[in-house]
């Protein structure tokens, strides 16, 4: 039996590690989405932008945790076994991708029309123009959603307790099982973990905004 | 590969869980819409304690993830308070108290969004406080924002399924418990991931078609 919660630690910071790890990696791969998915749908080829909005459409309208299920464990049925960290990282990725696609794209969409004239006028090639002058300017504008995202990204990795990934969530509800009577210390000690991971995040974006408008916006 | 019997077979099933999804959805969106009036409120609070604690209590269920908040009302609740919490009800509560901390968000913008000029003017025509909500600002403030509020409904339906967590027999629970009698996962889980798609997106077309005709009225 357990003396106090302070033993409950070292099981759940391991679990804090895994999940670290998914929001680490989901959190690039979306953001890398994000972009991809965003530009694409202001493609001037038809094809680029069909196919970006209808998987936009599609990761926006069902919901993150039965995709995780339909990665992990439906996908076996057509012979594609993923596996558990591939799943998670997978979704989660491209859920957030699609969410982020459209902070990307209203982000271009708001830098004035002025800029890209001038792109024109000064004869810049095409990536020129988004590289050097609109991207620039719009990345500002998408610091505060993307971070914003970015919390509710790192809140959804507990979902990957239901594929069994040894995370924050199931470490913790593992315990629980283990020692019924310490349920609330084990839950309040997996909220306020939670809590840190998420606050120090958002701290660090608020921060990182503040130095990259100073003097801009 | 896909089985269209067996899909034809499970699929009164799911929408009879779907049935459950969409009660658990409403009730919870309810309870948010509630709730998170009083903490848009509470944070306005001139007694300063009280709108401190409520940034506090919303920054910290913001913060957290709605599964193991749901996890804490549904197993330590109980052990707290002596009082064992039916699952549907953990989900309701337990979605609809998060949710309220982003529509009081909402609710914070759009009472922000009433210009000063109205404040003024009931204090000139010497309406009391709540004469002054109920008939000048909440009747300004709360058109604009049911859009906002159209999309977030759809986001905790969209929540939902994190219920099945604590045996809340909604669509994925539903899929899971056809899964492990019939160990095929293709079919089940394609058809739950369809019907999210097919009711969020209708949903989401009539929000936006909601936000067209409110813009029209007020002529932008």
């Amino acid at each position: 039996m357990p003396d106090s919660w302070i033993d409950f630690l070292p099981t759940l910071l391991k679990g804090a590690e895994i999940t670290i790890v998914v929001a680490f990696f989901s959190a690039i791969l979306a953001l890398v989405v994000s972009f991809v998915a965003g530009l694409g749908r202001l493609s001037k080829l038809w094809i680029i932008r069909t196919l970006t909005a209808v998987y936009v459409e599609i990761f926006r309208g069902t919901s993150l945790l039965v995709q995780l299920f339909w990665l992990y464990f439906a996908l076996p049925f057509i012979g594609i076994e993923l596996p558990k960290m591939l799943a998670a990282i997978l979704a989660i990725g491209l859920n957030f991708g699609a969410y982020g696609s459209e902070i990307v794209r209203s982000a271009v969409l708001a830098v004035p029309k002025g800029q890209w004239e001038a792109t024109v006028a000064l004869n810049m090639k095409p990536w020129q123009r988004l590289w050097n002058v609109i991207l620039p300017q719009a990345s500002l504008r998408m610091l505060p959603p993307f971070g914003n995202q970015l919390v509710e990204l790192i809140k959804s990795t507990s979902l990957v307790y239901f594929i069994t990934m040894a995370d924050l969530t199931y470490q913790a509800m593992v315990l629980r099982n283990n020692y019924i009577s310490w349920t609330t210390e084990i839950l309040v000690l997996l909220l306020l973990m939670y809590f840190v991971i998420a606050t120090l995040v958002s701290l660090a974006v608020r921060l990182l905004e503040r130095k990259l408008t100073a003097g801009r916006l | 590969m896909w089985d269209w019997k067996y899909a034809w077979d499970i699929l009164p099933q799911l929408l009879s869980a779907l049935k459950m999804t969409v009660w658990v959805t409403l009730c919870a969106f309810v309870v948010a819409l509630i709730i998170g009036l009083l903490l848009a409120f509470a944070a306005r609070s001139q007694f300063k304690p009280l709108s401190l604690i409520t940034k506090g209590v919303i920054e910290f269920i913001r913060n957290t993830p709605l599964l193991v908040q749901v996890f804490f009302l549904y197993y330590s609740l109980p052990v707290l308070t002596g009082i064992s919490i039916p699952a549907f009800y953990a989900g309701v509560i337990g979605l609809g108290l998060h949710y309220s901390t982003y529509l009081s968000e909402v609710y914070r913008s759009g009472i922000e969004g009433v210009p000063k000029g109205q404040w003024e003017a009931a204090t000139a025509l010497n309406y009391t406080k709540a004469q002054t909500w109920r008939s000048i600002i909440l009747p300004q403030a709360v058109p604009p924002i049911i859009p906002v509020l159209g999309n977030y409904l759809i986001v905790m339906f969209k929540e939902t399924p994190i219920l099945c967590a604590i045996t809340l027999v909604e669509m994925m629970l539903t899929a899971k418990n056809i899964v492990s009698q019939s160990f095929r996962a293709f079919e089940p889980y394609t058809l739950v991931g369809i019907l999210f798609f097919i009711i969020s997106y209708i949903a989401s077309l009539l929000v936006q078609r909601l936000e067209k005709r409110m813009n029209l009225q007020r002529g932008k």
